[in-house]
């Protein structure tokens, strides 16, 4: 009897220390960093860390304590690193992961322990809709969308005939789909490669027999790499315009280089983008690091100062969850991307553009805004969300 | 038509490049019966020295030079502190200690060249594509590519079946203690075998850097498309290793076109755009399943170990 008591006593003080606003506040961060998919955990994890970096050290008015895990792309390793976040490390935020799946395997882990998930990159349509949680915020977008906004402006060019191009695997064929899902005119072929496809020649030398007017293309990391080197040496980048989504970006540009000019993206945002919270964070994320910061590294800085406006308005207390919730949602900072809300479900509000791939007066590559695609879009899926 | 003679261009070009990687895996496992998994990672190394010589000298003559000779000071050490203790032991034992290789090679690089991937430019020679009749284009640098893979293919026979070297190396794969009483030094034909095997990796890694994207799992899938090759040829086999090497490029470049067609004249158009990605990543391994069902040896076994 006496153990117990005892042990409701250390559990009760465990209560308080967790929301004493004195303590330094505990932000759990869940990226890949092994892998293949590690260029963009890096990409997060130092964005995250700049954001931290440029208040000092402080979020909210705290001193913050970053406790980083690499999920090492493994579903049931997140799971287990998030129970352990929520339970022993006793976090108040988690900030994660990259990929989709492991955002499947941590979701409830962390927001069934009431703690704040905040999604610096995977923002799968599953949480958007019926199974929306108010402790759940995305920074990056809706999957689809991304991939929608290559079709839309496929679409209001006129193109005709469209070749499509993805891996065998689910993402591919959601990539597909959305594309799809606003292009409207002849699909010459949709060609889908084995995610270990080395030699794309025998799918460029089709391309060049079927003559499309308009390429779509979603090959991330490695096979984007091969894809683009590839499709400039076929002598195909002159002729016919590449849309691709996570194919041309930061995290592929220092490899793809000028066999990357010219071919376009879709985006949130693009290094180039003319506001001062933008100028601000691309030049200390250069300074910083060194290389050129991408998406992934603007959405993980855009967690931390969520994070940080958040706080700020609770007075850096995390004790009341409505009142936290509220103050998360009121997003109040200013994101390099311009203006930036989150919906009812905790996905943005936001403007898509048309990126390009160019080259820096200093030589190193980055995006480029092109065009607005969308603006102040919310995703299809906010209105199944109970959340109000 | 124009097309399918494209496609088999495109086919043979594939079949080259994987020959360059198997023939040193056919020539480790044929020889010394070494279950060589760290192969890929040798063909990483490869392209990462192809990378950096390339930064170092702006040449890529000079990034192929260096290329091979930092291959070659790997195959050394590799040489002296894993694989040579791995001879003789089990398969599975092989199997482990090369993996283990893998994951501190492939992490290694990662370290040090940090996760993105980099990549290896062409020369300006290499750099620009042929006009074919039909309208399409054929990119110079795979002839090219096709072309070193010749010269290595013929190398290869030249130094296997008309030196004296290549004829103990025959001899070794027969009956290494035969050979060792006989008084050859089998320790260090096989030390040379080893580092061969790494040159070659190395050298088809260098060669693969323009086309690929330089990475840490770079190796991964060419060293499993490298086993489904020498499996069909022959464990051994160089000779077999090279008609694999272009069956299982044409069957990639023009089988899966064929399959297309062909499943979309028998299937509804939805059907057929379900099946035909499955079932075309599945062709090469079907066509090694079948010739391991019909000639278990392989396609072109060698006489040695026949």
């Amino acid at each position: 009897m006496r153990s117990l008591v005892l042990a409701a006593a250390a559990l009760l003080a465990c209560g308080s220390a967790r929301a004493a606003d004195t303590d330094p506040v505990k932000v759990g961060l869940i990226v890949t960093l092994s892998g293949p998919g590690a260029v963009l955990g890096q990409q997060a994890r130092d964005g995250f860390n700049l954001a931290l970096a440029e208040r000092g050290g402080m979020l909210g008015g705290r001193k913050a304590e970053v406790v980083v895990v690499d999920d090492q792309l493994k579903p049931q390793l997140a799971a287990d690193e998030a129970k352990r976040l929520v339970a022993s490390d006793e976090v108040e935020f988690v900030v994660g992961p990259i990929f989709s799946n492991v955002l499947g395997a941590i979701f409830k882990p962390v927001t069934q322990a009431g703690v704040i998930l905040i999604s610096p990159n995977a923002g799968s349509s599953v949480y958007a809709g019926k199974e929306c949680s108010p402790d759940f915020f995305v920074t990056s977008y809706e999957n689809n969308q991304v991939h929608a906004v290559l079709g839309e402006y496929a679409q209001q060019q006129g193109y005709r005939r469209a070749f499509l191009m993805a891996p065998n695997y689910q993402a591919g064929k959601d990539a597909i789909a959305g594309f799809k899902s606003r292009f409207k005119g002849e699909i010459v072929e949709e060609d889908f490669v084995p995610l270990t496809q080395v030699d794309f020649q025998p799918d460029l030398s089709r391309i060049a027999a079927a003559k499309p007017d308009v390429i779509f293309a979603f090959m991330p990391g490695g096979l984007g790499v091969a894809l683009v080197k590839q499709f400039r040496q076929a002598g195909l980048a002159d002729q016919i315009p590449f849309l691709s989504a996570f194919t041309v970006d930061e995290s592929t540009l220092p490899a793809e280089k000028d066999a990357a000019l010219g071919l376009y993206g879709g985006m949130t945002w693009a290094p180039d983008m003319d506001n001062a919270a933008n100028k601000k964070f691309v030049a200390d994320f250069l300074a910083a690091y060194h290389y050129v910061p991408g998406s992934y590294a603007m959405q993980a800085y855009d967690a931390g100062q969520a994070i940080d406006a958040a706080l700020n308005k609770t007075g850096g207390s995390t004790a009341d969850k409505a009142k936290l919730r509220a103050a998360m949602r009121a997003a109040d900072f200013r994101s390099p991307r311009g203006p930036f809300k989150f919906n009812t479900n905790g996905y943005p509000i936001q403007d898509f553009y048309l990126v390009k791939a160019a080259k820096r007066p200093d030589g190193l590559y980055e995006t480029e805004i092109v065009q607005k695609v969308f603006s102040s879009q919310a995703d299809s899926f906010a209105q199944e969300c109970p959340l109000r | 038509m124009a097309l399918w003679l494209v496609q088999a261009l495109n086919g043979i070009g594939f079949g080259v490049l994987l020959f360059l990687i198997a023939a040193g895996l056919t020539l480790v496992f044929g020889v010394m019966d070494l279950v060589n998994l760290a192969h890929g990672v040798q063909y990483m190394l490869g392209a990462y020295c192809a990378v950096v010589g390339a930064q170092l000298t702006g040449s890529f003559a000079a990034a192929l030079l260096i290329a091979v000779a930092g291959a070659l000071a790997g195959g050394v050490i590799l040489e002296r502190l894993v694989l040579r203790p791995l001879l003789g032991r089990s398969h599975l034992q092989q199997v482990l200690g090369t993996y283990g290789l893998i994951l501190l090679l492939e992490e290694g690089a990662r370290a040090i060249f940090g996760p993105a991937p980099l990549s290896l430019g062409l020369p300006a020679m290499l750099d620009w594509s042929l006009r074919l009749p039909g309208g399409s284009t054929y990119p110079v640098y795979r002839l090219f590519l096709i072309g070193a893979g010749l010269v290595v293919a013929l190398a290869l026979w030249l130094a296997i079946d008309h030196t004296r070297t290549g004829m103990r190396l025959r001899a070794g794969a027969a009956n290494p203690v035969m050979l060792s009483a006989l008084g050859v030094d089998t320790g260090r034909l096989f030390g040379l075998v080893l580092i061969a095997g790494a040159v070659l990796a190395g050298f088809a890694g260098a060669l693969a850097a323009p086309i690929v994207s330089v990475e840490p799992g770079m190796g991964g899938a060419v060293l499993i498309l490298g086993f489904v090759v020498i499996v069909l040829g022959g464990t051994g086999s160089m000779r077999g290793a090279f008609l694999g090497a272009l069956l299982v490029g044409l069957m990639d470049t023009v089988g899966r076109g064929a399959l297309s067609a062909l499943l979309g004249a028998v299937l509804s158009p939805a059907a057929a755009r379900q099946a035909g990605p499955a079932l075309a990543s599945m062709l090469i391994y079907l066509m090694m399943a079948a010739v391991l069902a019909l000639r278990p040896g392989g396609l072109l076994p060698s006489p040695a170990r026949a």
